[in-house]
């Protein structure tokens, strides 16, 4: 288009500078200096007393991304079969709870799970527990896993709409058990939707700390919840607190970079 | 696929019943006379009457929609602007600022949200005044709905043909005159979309506005400052509420999606 128009991107490119790239400079600059403002490495050196943290936030991460992909595989595979009309009940029977705040579904959990809640009362009647669920790893978990379960099937269904019924019977015809169509069909050309749930779900769930605070108690503390309380909480420490961040980022990027390769490896397959 | 298997159906529902029970215990309970949680003594609408009087909730929903709104505005306005302006650049810079306007979806939200967060806090330092509020709040969602209109309107661009706006200055319009009578009316679909998304976007956004509000409170952080005080039922009310509210949202949607679809076949 001759609109000689670059022009009018101009407030974009200086509301971009101002607050997307200054702030991540700030972050930057600030995990590089101390209170006074002047360079040191300490904050990133003193992030070694808090690896537990982060090893326990990459598992959990890890953990209910793993869960998410097995129960989200088989739903859309179902989910991308049925009739076009069903499809799209259900596809938004999945969306549904997304437009819930996740505030209020975290706390629906906090309810289910207490000591008297109620999934511990329905227990009670087959004389089972009472249980602690609530303030576990278990319970974190659960509500990652509750919280972005639709970030995993909305792109493996998206992707496994595409496969065609035919290369599916094909590869029965052509003797494959359901074993061999699930791992020489379904998976390799469903990998791009694997990889984008993937990081859809891993991400949220490695940077929450809403989730860990209300299911985990005190007790349970992820890297969220650590930078929360550099910047908002008791701990009060914008330095020690970017620090943390720029290593969330850096996890974030591994994973994404992880996810990628997968990608690209499977393309490659592709034309071989 | 013919039939499902009894199998498949099973799974089905308890996926769904996962993904729904929470829900439906909050509604149940929002008609719960007594506060517990786990017994039902009796029906109430006295939990919707004292959400109604609740000054906290409304003058944060209130707030929410505010911000929601100026800045869903601000973002597509400027997003659309953003758009027209990269579409004529060279592409290594086009990919050099899409690749940043990236940065907010892909970083994790409390990233955002505490890199914000700094900077207004220099800025603050440095010119002496209280800008935490709504200030930093429109910026803020300003920033996280950026992104999405300029994913939204680029592509539009991109399929509509050059040469309509060619032939409306052929004809003798001014670029400018071109661009509202011809240019604007093919991306409006694109536009209003994108306007949408940043509404719900705005009014759902926890995270970042927690770093970034001050002491102001939108209607998730209202919600959050009541998760904590533990016991508060006004809260199951407030879900209840808000479930249906969107569920009949997107049942219009879909409804009129369907009923548009329909008429589509039967022209073809």
């Amino acid at each position: 288009m001759k609109l000689k128009s670059k022009i009018i991107a101009a407030p974009y490119l200086v509301w971009m500078t101002a607050f997307i790239i200054a702030p991540l400079l700030m972050v930057l600059y600030f995990a590089f200096t101390d209170k006074a403002g002047s360079f040191t490495l300490e904050n990133l050196s003193g992030l070694s007393q808090y690896t537990p943290v982060f090893v326990r936030s990459i598992l959990l991460a890890a953990i209910a991304t793993v869960i998410c992909l097995v129960l989200a595989y088989p739903l859309s595979f179902m989910l991308s079969r049925l009739r076009e009309g069903k499809q799209r009940i259900m596809l938004m029977l999945v969306m549904l709870p997304m437009w819930m705040n996740f505030l209020l579904r975290t706390y629906a959990w906090m309810t289910l799970l207490e000591r008297n809640g109620l999934i511990n009362r329905f227990l009670g009647l087959f004389g089972i527990g009472p249980l602690n669920m609530i303030n576990t790893q278990g319970a974190v978990v659960l509500g990652m896993v509750y919280n972005y379960l639709p970030y995993m099937i909305l792109p493996l269904y998206t992707i496994m709409v595409k496969i065609d019924d035919s290369l599916i019977e094909a590869a029965q015809d052509l003797g494959a058990g359901r074993v061999h169509t699930l791992t020489k069909v379904l998976l390799p050309l469903s990998v791009p939707g694997i990889t984008t749930g993937i990081t859809m779900v891993f991400v949220p769930s490695i940077s929450t700390f809403i989730i860990s605070r209300m299911l985990g108690g005190g007790s349970n503390l992820l890297i969220g919840d650590l930078i929360e309380l550099q910047f908002l909480g008791n701990s009060y420490n914008y330095n020690l607190g970017s620090a943390m961040s720029l290593v969330l980022m850096v996890v974030v990027l591994l994973c994404m970079s992880f996810t990628n390769q997968l990608d690209n490896e499977n393309k490659e397959g592709g034309v071989v | 696929m013919k039939k499902m298997g009894a199998f498949s159906k099973l799974y089905l529902v308890l996926i769904f019943s996962f993904m729904y029970l929470p829900i439906a215990v909050m509604a149940v309970f929002s008609f719960n006379q007594s506060k517990s949680r786990t017994l039902f003594t009796g029906f109430t609408l006295g939990w919707y009457q004292s959400l109604f009087h609740n000054d906290m909730i409304l003058s944060a929903l209130g707030l929410s929609l505010v911000i929601a709104l100026v800045s869903s505005v601000i973002a597509t306005v400027l997003g659309t602007m953003a758009s027209i302006g990269i579409y004529s650049m060279r592409r290594t810079v086009r990919g050099v600022i899409m690749n940043v306007s990236y940065m907010p979806v892909i970083n994790p939200e409390i990233i955002t949200g505490v890199s914000m967060m700094l900077l207004f806090v220099v800025v603050k330092n440095s010119i002496h005044l209280q800008i935490f509020g709504i200030p930093t709040l429109l910026v803020a969602h300003i920033t996280f709905n950026l992104p999405y209109v300029i994913f939204n309107v680029s592509p539009k661009l991109r399929q509509m043909d050059i040469r309509m706006w060619e032939a409306a200055l052929d004809l003798g319009c001014t670029p400018i005159q071109a661009f509202f009578k011809v240019v604007l009316p093919e991306l409006m679909p694109a536009i209003l979309s994108s306007f949408l998304i940043c509404l719900t976007y705005s009014i759902d956004d926890f995270i970042i506005s927690y770093f970034t509000s001050g002491t102001m409170q939108t209607l998730p952080i209202a919600i959050y400052s009541m998760t904590r005080k533990k016991v508060s039922p006004e809260i199951n009310a407030l879900s209840t509420i808000l479930f249906v509210v969107i569920f009949t949202i997107i049942l219009l949607i879909n409804a009129k999606d369907s009923r548009n679809e329909k008429k589509n076949a039967v022209r073809i």
